[in-house]
């Protein structure tokens, strides 16, 4: 079986080609900095968690993972809730304007956050909610929902027609159907949704740092500051990136079930 | 699917149409609005017509950009989309092993743009970066803050580091959904294996394909922060592309009318490609 | 060409398999002949498509062997074992038009161009696919797409045997029978092996003039479907074939015969001098209902039995009938009287079977004594 060998093999080059940099920050997050600059060593010679304790006791370091945190977490839910319904009618009724009106919306996902900085910070200052988390939550919905709007809408148009009409027939009203019944039948595609809004959310920096400065100020604004007069500190930056992966390698690990089904987005 | 004509379905989709409606509507009639006027202060503003726009397509540090960015677009679809496919291929098909490697080809996916654009700062240093200093010690002189090349190399790297694995993952989703049958019968049907690629599993990635190649065309061409961390834009201009070049423009000099027309000649050639590659996708699957 | 011997034959997919429970196919001895055309018939999860797969070589049988011949091919991939097969859901090349799907396995053994065309040409006047050759064959119907995937083993001069796994499971109840009518075409056109997995009666004895009947495991009956229907050798194929299928009674040996519910049913000699003699964990009786004979009135030989319930069904009606405890099934025939409340039936000796833990106890038949004393 040599193909499969091969397959094997590449593959691990490849996993390998990943996690390299990944190892590479997270060696260099347990090593001080004398030890960064002071030459090239695979593993830290001197191991310690002074730069996790640097950014775990001081409350404008941690306090940027809870406003990140935050903003994601409102993100994904206001993402699901509005797209959820609006997936269903696009998938099941016609109605004016309906063609439009979705083309509209996925037209928004093209748009570049670059264009939209300025008057973002406008508008959120105007309606006086510049630096709050929800600033943050509803410019990333202008990116998410639009995805996860199109997303949904080819996993329900997957679902047949005749499920919704025997659970009517059997008595069920439309909320007690759609939680009940429907969700749980496109639970891939609600699993893959969240993955792509958290994705955008947790990694996206330009308009999140525009639209903070205090009080909602995201960790990857916050990493910024490690660069100082005297030079940067490698040790907690380092640190800090570190902390970062972690969410995304614990949402992936409750999603992953769903990745083989849902990756194909419903349009296979 | 028939679908019934029923207009009371806008009350299902109005909360998406409000919100994206507040998020969208409003600043983009701000940037049209700036986009024809010349602003000197918060009352004196002079409606300009379509100067800034001739202006701004003038303009050779945006048309350098503009095609910067175009190159750097083609780069790494170019790369990213035969690399995700053969790397969909090679994944193993099911058991822990299939898990194992789902999540770690999502975890460069989730990082935040800044700390990916931090990894490759550091990687690719000579001093402190393993990647620098082992293409140093072989005798390549390899510097991504001074030499261009370096820089283009580094920076299309780490965005193949960064979204292969998209690819990758849709690939992989697609080829799932392939029923065994398909292969049997080649076998049968004595195909080689590029012929069961070509002719099974090459078509029926393509609807995955198109998503993934649209995704990575739009985000690639507004691409800003991971080599804004990494390379600042330099050596020189080499590596700005057009968000950074915008953002420079608005937040930097504060040329807001120039600005906003760029925005909208952006956002607009985002959408007419895009639009240019699905209508060609779809025409083809009709005439054949 | 090809006759497929299955020697020894088990699979499981366990690798450490510790009991028959582990085993998807149990030890088998069979052969398909040379330019038969068979069923394998059986409830689903029974086994069949294993069997098939294992003939194909998309499986190797982790025990016996497979013979091709005479030739053991059981490490050899499907490629090189002169088969084709024609899966449940059709398998076509979506990106190719009808041509070229057909002309793939030919172009994939590099045969010359020209043979290549006059065979396609062939196949396809034969399958009535010639309007729709230069379609794209995504855009075919169901029933097309099955041809088009049979299409592509007709093709090949070195097929000897055309496995179907469920080939009519998409497609529509009336063109059905219009394909299985073009299957028994191909097999008198061509002197090619059919074995053909179903899990519907009617389909496995319109096509095949052998039927295996699987269960558990194991081919319980190998059969013209005459045979299955009048000598079921097993209790499962008494109840799955026939609709509705073989009334089958728990008894108990009594002196002269069997008895369940107090009611006596006797037995000839022959058959209570076997009974005494082997050991058994259980014994049914056995009756087809179209074989429950039907009397007017109270006789000597026949059981009064209570009326439950009539079905008509146009051509014939069905009668449930309960004696002693029993349900009792009986298939009459349109201008048959219909009993009301009570009725009174008898079981023709020639048609009761006897079943010792569920296989099928005969009487010797003349020959087979014949046979018997000549060797003693």
């Amino acid at each position: 079986m040599n193909h499969s060998k091969r397959k094997s093999f590449g593959m691990s080059l490849f996993i390998l080609f990943i996690l390299i940099p990944i190892y590479w920050l997270l060696n260099m997050s347990f090593k001080h900095n004398e030890e960064i600059l002071g030459g090239l060593s695979l593993w830290p010679q001197d191991f310690t968690f002074d730069n996790y304790i640097t950014i775990f006791t001081d409350p404008s370091w941690y306090m940027g993972y809870v406003n990140s945190m935050t903003y994601v977490a409102m993100n994904m839910v206001i993402t699901l809730l509005v797209a959820l319904p609006a997936a269903y009618a696009f998938s099941r009724y016609k109605f004016v304007g309906d063609k439009h009106l979705f083309f509209w919306l996925l037209s928004n996902r093209m748009a570049p956050p670059a264009v939209f900085l300025l008057p973002f910070f406008q508008l959120y200052s105007s309606v006086g909610l510049f630096d709050t988390h929800i600033a943050v939550a509803l410019a990333h919905c202008l990116f998410s929902v639009p995805l996860a709007v199109w997303i949904l809408e080819g996993f329900m148009s997957g679902v047949p027609r005749e499920i919704d009409e025997t659970a009517y027939i059997d008595g069920y009203s439309f909320p007690r159907f759609f939680i009940r019944i429907f969700i749980p039948m496109i639970s891939s595609g609600i699993g893959v949704t969240a993955f792509f809004s958290f994705m955008f959310s947790w990694v996206e920096l330009l308009l999140a740092r525009t639209l903070t400065s205090v009080e909602a100020k995201p960790i990857a604004a916050i990493m910024t500051r490690t660069v100082t007069a005297s030079g940067i500190d490698w040790g907690v930056l380092a640190a800090a990136g570190v902390l970062t992966i972690i969410p995304g390698v614990l949402v992936v690990y409750f999603v992953r079930n769903h990745v083989a089904k849902g990756f194909a987005l419903g349009r296979v | 699917m028939n679908k019934v004509e029923n207009n009371k379905a806008w009350w299902l989709v109005l909360p998406v149409f409000l919100l994206v409606a507040f998020s969208a509507v409003v600043p983009l009639m701000t940037v049209v609005n700036y986009s024809v006027q010349d602003i000197f202060d918060a009352n004196t503003a002079v409606f300009v017509g379509v100067e800034w726009y001739r202006e701004v397509l003038q303009d050779s540090r945006l048309q350098d950009s503009l095609v910067r960015q175009f190159i750097y677009s083609f780069a790494v679809l170019l790369i990213e989309v035969p690399l995700g496919i053969a790397v969909a291929l090679m994944m193993p098909t099911k058991g822990r092993m299939a898990s194992l490697c789902l999540i770690l080809l999502a975890i460069p996916l989730l990082i935040p743009l800044n700390v990916v654009g931090t990894i490759w700062q550091i990687f690719g240093r000579a001093d402190i970066g393993l990647f620098g200093w082992a293409l140093n010690s072989i005798g390549i002189d390899y510097n991504y803050a001074s030499n261009t090349a370096d820089a283009w190399v580094t920076v299309v790297l780490m965005d193949v580091w960064h979204w292969t694995s998209l690819v990758a993952l849709l690939c992989y989703s697609g080829l799932r959904a392939i029923p065994d049958a398909f292969y049997q019968a080649a076998h049968i049907d004595r195909a080689s294996n590029w012929a069961i690629f070509r002719y099974i599993q090459l078509p029926r990635l393509k609807s995955v394909l198109v998503i993934g190649i649209l995704l990575r065309f739009m985000d690639s061409f507004m691409i800003y922060t991971e080599p804004f961390v990494l390379t600042g834009g330099g050596p020189g201009n080499s590596t700005t592309f057009l968000s950074q070049t915008l953002t420079k423009m608005a937040i930097g000099q504060f040329d807001l009318g120039p600005a906003a027309a760029f925005s909208l000649i952006y956002f607009l050639i985002v959408l007419l490609v895009s639009w240019l590659f699905f209508t060609t996708i779809t025409h083809m699957d009709k005439d054949k | 060409m090809s006759e497929i011997h299955l020697k020894a034959l088990a699979h499981s997919y366990s690798k450490t398999p510790t009991g028959p429970e582990d085993y998807a196919i149990r030890e088998m001895d069979h052969v398909w002949e040379q330019g038969g055309a068979y069923a394998l018939l059986g409830p689903s999860g029974c086994g069949k498509s294993t069997l098939l797969n294992i003939i194909s070589g998309l499986l190797t049988p982790s025990d016996g062997d497979v013979l091709f011949d005479g030739k053991d091919v059981k490490h050899l991939p499907p490629q090189d074992r002169n088969i084709a097969q024609v899966f449940q859901f059709p398998v076509i090349y979506d990106s190719m038009t009808v041509f070229e799907n057909l002309a793939f396995p030919l172009r994939n053994m590099n045969v010359a161009e020209a043979k290549v065309q006059t065979k396609v040409h062939e196949i396809a006047e034969i399958l009535e696919l010639h309007p729709v050759l230069n379609k794209k064959a995504k855009n075919l119907t169901a029933d097309e797409k099955q041809k088009v995937s049979m299409g592509r083993g007709l093709v090949r001069d070195d097929v000897s045997a055309i496995l179907f796994d469920e080939p009519l499971t998409v497609i529509d109840p009336q063109l059905k029978w219009k394909l299985r009518r073009k299957l028994k075409q191909i097999h008198e056109q061509f002197n090619i092996t059919m074995v053909y997995v179903t899990h519907d009666q009617l389909e496995a004895s319109t096509f095949a003039d052998k039927i295996a009947v699987m269960y558990g495991g194991q081919i319980v009956q190998f059969g013209t479907p005459r045979d299955l229907f009048e000598n079921p050798n097993h209790t499962f194929v008494g109840y799955f074939i026939g609709s509705p299928g073989m009334n089958l009674i728990d008894v108990k040996p009594v002196a002269g015969g069997v008895a369940f519910d107090g009611i006596q049913v006797p037995l000839s000699d022959e058959l209570n001098k076997i009974l005494s003699e082997v050991p058994y964990n259980s014994i049914k009786i056995g009756i087809r209902p179209e074989f429950v004979h039907v009397w007017d009135k109270a006789t000597e030989d026949a059981y009064e039995c209570d009326v439950l319930h009539m079905e008509d069904l146009g051509t014939y009606k069905i009668l449930t009938l309960k004696l002693g405890g029993q349900d009792i099934k009986v298939r009459l025939g349109e201008d048959h009287d219909v009993p009301v409340n009570k009725a009174y039936v008898s079981f023709p000796e020639q048609w009761l079977k006897l079943y010792v833990d569920d296989y099928l106890v005969e009487e010797p038949s003349v020959e087979d004594q014949v046979v018997e004393e000549a060797h003693a």
